[in-house]
């Protein structure tokens, strides 16, 4: 039987808007195994950001259970969620979020320096986490030096260089051309059947969804059954 | 471990001009502390040189200063008889009696005119200072002429007391004959003569202002004062002279005060400057926190971040403003004196403990202006950083 690496029962968000509750997320229950890799699909604000920040502990929930590699996310203090999050999630965004003022390198080593690595050993890392991407040859540049593909290259070395368990990405394709795109893909594909890495991937994007081994969608902050599709999704 | 230096020093180089701007803000505010603290020490420094460690100022009792103290010449006779007083190779008692009495002297910043000390003593006088003070031009006066030595600070600052010109005060004309350095004591601001010349010149033969004795040893100097203050009969006040002058720096004070208050409200407002710099970068930088947050840095390691951050700047402010303040040190200037009534000129002194309090009180600023903006960024949901931008 395969590790459960996410899963959530009921699972409820709501945003206080004047005196209205509005329901982002309504009573998601999802199940992922280690080595999946599950794209979430829907229309904009259907919800599946907000799953994808929830199981990130980027976010609280206002009810329902979320368990994640095992920790009940809910029990966890702020300071233990940035501690659980630093060791065991790698966060991709659909605008690569890379600090324009350090070079990639600089940039890859960040979350590194929130573990007990000597500085020699954390270069060493972010080097070979940059390798990996092709990137070995752009090192000290700075974003700005970088096409937005190179720029989400890095942001890739960045999410795997603490050698996370989870990785979860946020339209990772959404601000890119065809080809960097498709080298993105390929990446995620490859962490996920050569290194064993769950991932999930939220697109809207019926493209990139192809690249998951599963696509679960939302509507108007439901989670459909599995196989089931919006209502007039032509996608 | 924390967000790399290297973030906020390179972020301050990122937006150039508001850092700069900030800074020389700071700066000011630095450059005005640094500007009264300087005057301070040195006019501190000016009357703490002053004054031999064994040397015991007689005047009459309850003198504040030589100017409105009366000494008789008779009087004189009996203190510098006393046990303790030290005595020269020719068994003369060191002793030297004094008048002290306040000449105008013009300069081109203040044609009206500025009080200075003019001192009439002995060649037994100028010899128990002669430790302190040399004579760089010209010579010493001689006695019964009418002739003056001024200090190095007068003849820097007032044309018409240098070397050879003529002085006008008391009954006519008293020659410049030389010009005395007095390293940085009060007598640099002062004018010196013979004490008869000037007593004749002044109708005060018998009744002069003051008397300095030589004590052989501390011991005996605390004896020779506590017997000179008892002795009803004499009726005079003995201290020593290092207090005497140390005394004097008081008349810094109110400049002191009012030039503390500027500097305060200029730091107050540096300080809003700084924390204007510090909310627009976290307002800039929304997205950037976010991100920190979500690859596992704490709220306090945003804190410290920016903070830092806040502190380089006025680190910066507080360079900014040792570089714009030392062109004063060793300015000479001169204080109306509110004990001698009389102007004491001295130079303005930078020392690296006044430059160190110019970095802590820069510091001050920028912890005090980025606590605010850093705290208020640190408290930032993450998902709302993100969507800041």
């Amino acid at each position: 039987m395969s590790e459960v690496v996410i899963e959530t029962r009921n699972l409820t968000k709501e945003f206080a808007r004047d005196e209205f509750r509005i329901a982002a997320l309504k009573h998601a229950s999802i199940q992922i195994n280690k080595g999946d890799f599950v794209a979430l699909m829907g229309p904009s604000g259907s919800g599946k950001s907000t799953l994808l920040h929830l199981i990130a502990a980027m976010d609280r929930p206002s009810n329902g259970d979320i368990r994640v590699l095992g920790e009940d996310l809910r029990s966890l203090s702020d300071g233990a969620i940035a501690r659980w999050r630093n060791a065991h999630v790698g966060f991709i965004f659909q605008s690569f979020n890379l600090l324009p003022v350090l070079t990639a390198l600089e940039n890859v080593e960040l979350p590194l320096k929130l573990t007990r690595m000597a500085k020699s050993e954390r270069t060493a890392h972010a080097t070979k986490a940059l390798q990996l991407v092709g990137l070995g040859e752009r090192l000290t540049h700075t974003p700005r030096q970088l096409s937005g593909g190179q720029e989400q290259r890095v942001a890739i070395a960045r999410a795997i260089v603490t050698d996370p368990d989870l990785i979860l990405a946020d339209e990772p394709t959404g601000n890119l051309d065809a080809a960097s795109a498709r080298d993105v893909l390929e990446m995620l594909v490859t962490l996920n059947k050569e290194f064993g890495k769950t991932i999930v991937m939220v697109t809207h994007d019926p493209h990139s969804a192809k690249s998951a081994s599963s696509v679960r969608y939302l509507e108007k902050g439901e989670l459909l059954p599995p196989g089931a599709k919006p209502v007039d999704w032509d996608a | 471990m924390a967000i790399p230096l290297s973030y906020n020093l390179r972020n301050l180089m990122a937006r150039r001009t508001t850092t700069l701007m900030t800074a020389l803000g700071i700066g000011l505010s630095v450059a005005m502390l640094l500007s009264i603290l300087a005057m301070v020490e040195g006019l501190r420094s000016a009357f703490a040189a002053t004054g031999h460690p064994l040397n015991v100022m007689v005047m009459r009792k309850g003198s504040t200063a030589e100017l409105n103290s009366t000494l008789a010449q008779e009087t004189f006779r009996i203190i510098k008889t006393k046990p303790g007083v030290a005595r020269d190779a020719r068994g003369e008692p060191k002793a030297s009696l004094e008048l002290v009495t306040v000449i105008l002297l013009e300069n081109p910043e203040i044609p009206s005119g500025i009080n200075i000390n003019v001192r009439g003593l002995t060649a037994d006088g100028f010899a128990m200072r002669d430790s302190d003070i040399r004579i760089v031009q010209g010579r010493m006066f001689q006695s019964g002429r009418r002739e003056v030595v001024v200090g190095q600070g007068i003849a820097d600052r007032y044309p018409m007391a240098r070397l050879g010109k003529p002085l006008q005060f008391g009954k006519g004309e008293w020659q410049v004959v030389g010009v005395m350095d007095a390293g940085r004591s009060a007598a640099n601001s002062e004018v010196f003569c013979d004490l008869f010349q000037l007593a004749s010149d002044q109708n005060r033969e018998t009744t002069l202002s003051s008397a300095l004795l030589r004590a052989t040893d501390e011991v005996s100097m605390r004896v020779l004062m506590n017997t000179l203050a008892d002795d009803k009969q004499l009726s005079v006040d003995a201290l020593p002279e290092a207090k005497y002058y140390a005394d004097q720096t008081a008349s810094g004070q109110p400049i002191q005060a009012v030039g503390i208050l500027v500097a305060i409200i200029m730091a107050i407002g540096s300080g809003f400057a700084a924390m204007n710099t510090m909310y627009a970068a976290a307002a800039r930088r929304s997205a950037e926190i976010g991100t920190l947050r979500v690859l596992g840095f704490s709220k306090l390691a945003i804190l410290t971040s920016f903070v830092l951050e806040s502190l380089l700047l006025s680190l910066l402010g507080a360079i900014f403003g040792c570089l714009l303040a030392l062109p004063l040190n060793n300015l000479e200037t001169g204080i109306g004196n509110s004990v001698t009534f009389s102007e004491t000129t001295f130079s303005l002194r930078i020392t690296p403990a006044i430059m160190a309090t110019g970095f802590a009180f820069a510091l001050v600023i920028g912890g005090l202006g980025g606590l605010i903006p850093a705290a208020s960024a640190a408290r930032k949901e993450i998902l709302t950083a993100l969507r800041q931008n």
